[in-house]
């Protein structure tokens, strides 16, 4: 089955990882398309493997979201070993009694479905370090 | 009296309107009560201007400032509209600024309104089209809208997680929902000494707690209130004031500082905004232009979009020791009766975040302590005030405004 990443920069082979682009001249770490650097205006980049292991240094329960988005979700801010990932927090309830500053966590997949042509879109977030791995 | 400095610039005149719903007034009606207000306030009328800088979000296409002109004079000076987020009404404060200390004009009005009373959650949403196929777009080829899969942009969300990054910085060890609870209170406790702010009900901590959870940890009225609202400011030059009316100068509040700053690139600010160090370069940039420090300030009206994001500005516009914003508000400080009130008019939470009126109605505020006429909520023998706002993407705006000098 042929399966696509819900977002370029979520890579699934050999082993799911989330990869950044380095500005070759600073060293500025940034995702999506760039046209130059905002750090030094450099124009080279290089891809770059991010951590896969974090530590989340802000979180939100969201309760209230636009139509169509599933609440409560918990939404993160993880530092992966020096670069700054955005993700929801996955396989933890959404309650401050199971999310705390400071946890350790790590990149997570899971599927968001197939579309009509079979393809199967595959989504990410973090999880807590100390869940057990899924089957 | 003394004479006002050639070179300084003065706010004349200036005004806000109620703030709240205003069902049977437009945009443009909204804009020409404060701005007409502001005109008689500071003892001038349209045909004085030199030049208009008018703030407008959501008002739909067209200029507003040329609609404005259209009510209330239409005198063939150069109009500025200006947008800036949430920091829309400080840039058209300042942008009549730049053009007096520029020589273009010696007086000029800032205006800026709003109308969001109903709007629900500003940004965030779903991608519209689904043709049944992962198809990716944008600049993150993503297949889906990425809010709420991948964290969240909408404003609460974004500023909780503002609030939350400080405590993790600085190893808070208490009950974060709480602390930013009662700092919602203290303002809410505040607005009932205002009678031009949207809401003006006192809540204890367990009606802020209990209220709908909109962001943990922001409940509702822990978030700005939407509403309808303008405000408006004369500018003046200096060495136009001089030759006014004793009343005009008596009254004129001395602007000696006005900084606008973006957010300068800093490691994760392209995947949480960085909020912090735009503020604290305005504020430094703010301190050194007016000569003054925090410790000389009366008051200070910040950008409490949020009660996350009020703890994260006491550290940037340096109201404390680095780090120790906590402290800071567990002083007492901050409220009325402490050693420097914050958001006595009832910030945003409470008095209301008409966005393009914001950055102007914060200014108005504290005018209106340092001509000694806040009435009920007056900081008694207030100097020195400092108003702050801040527009998400980000642009930071920092006036410290100074007393008449008797």
């Amino acid at each position: 089955m042929t399966r696509i990443p819900i977002v370029d920069y979520l890579v699934l082979e050999p082993e799911p990882h989330l990869r950044a682009h380095r500005c070759e001249a600073c060293g500025a770490r940034f995702f999506g398309r760039r046209n130059a650097c905002a750090a030094c205006g450099g124009t080279s980049f290089a891809d770059a493997a991010v951590a896969t292991d974090g530590e989340v240094t802000a979180f939100t329960i969201v309760s209230f979201a636009a139509p169509g988005i599933e609440v409560p979700f918990v939404a993160a801010i993880v530092d992966c070993d020096g670069t700054t990932v955005q993700a929801n927090l996955v396989n933890t309830p959404a309650d401050p009694d199971h999310v705390h500053l400071g946890m350790a966590v790590r990149l997570a997949t899971y599927s968001m479905g197939e579309d009509a042509e079979g393809v199967e879109g595959i989504g990410f977030g973090f999880e807590p370090a100390d869940a057990a791995v899924a089957a | 009296m003394s004479a006002p400095a050639a070179d300084g610039i003065y706010i004349l005149g200036i005004n806000m309107t109620k703030f709240g719903k205003h069902p049977d007034l437009d945009t443009v009606d909204l804009g020409s009560q404060a701005a007409l207000a502001a005109l008689a306030d500071g003892g001038v009328t349209v045909g004085d201007l030199g030049v208009i800088a008018a703030g407008n979000l959501l008002g739909g296409p067209g200029g507003f400032g040329q609609m404005l002109q259209k009510q209330i004079g239409q005198t063939g000076i150069p109009v500025y509209n200006v947008q800036n987020a949430c920091a829309t009404g400080a840039t058209a404060l300042r942008t009549v600024i730049m053009a007096i200390k520029a020589g273009e004009c010696d007086l000029g009005l800032a205006v800026g309104v709003e109308k969001l009373s109903g709007a629900g959650l500003l940004a965030g949403g779903s991608r519209k089209d689904d043709d049944g196929t992962w198809r990716p777009q944008g600049r993150y080829g993503a297949i889906a809208g990425t809010d709420g899969r991948i964290g969240t942009v909408t404003m609460p969300g974004t500023f909780a997680q503002i609030g939350m990054q400080y405590l993790h910085r600085h190893a808070y060890d208490g009950a974060p929902f709480e602390l930013f609870a009662r700092i919602s209170q203290k303002n809410h406790a505040h607005s009932t000494r205002n009678p031009l702010a949207t809401y003006t009900k006192e809540l204890t901590l367990e009606q802020i707690m209990g209220d709908h959870m909109v962001a943990y940890p922001n409940t509702r009225p822990m978030c700005s209130a939407n509403c309808d609202g303008a405000a408006a400011a004369v500018v003046v030059s200096g060495e136009r004031l001089a030759s006014m009316s004793d009343e005009q100068r008596r009254r004129a509040v001395k602007v000696s500082a006005s900084v606008l700053t973006s957010d300068p690139w800093t490691e994760g600010c392209q995947v949480l905004p960085d909020v912090n160090t735009l503020t604290r370069d305005a504020a430094r940039q703010a301190y050194e232009q007016a000569g003054v420090g925090p410790e000389d300030l009366d008051l200070v009206e910040l950008h409490d979009c949020f009660a996350t994001a009020e703890l994260v500005h006491y550290d940037n516009l340096m109201l404390c020791e680095p780090g120790g914003a906590v402290d800071f508000f567990e002083s007492g400080a901050p409220f009325r009766d402490g050693s420097l009130p914050v958001n006595v008019s009832g910030g945003l939470q409470s008095k209301g975040h008409p966005v393009s009126a914001t950055g102007i109605a914060n200014v108005w505020e504290i005018c209106h302590h340092l001509r000694g006429e806040a009435g009920d909520r007056q900081i008694e023998g207030a100097r020195i005030g400092l108003a702050h706002v801040i527009g998400l993407g980000s642009a930071c705006g920092v006036h410290i405004l100074e007393a008449p000098a008797a």
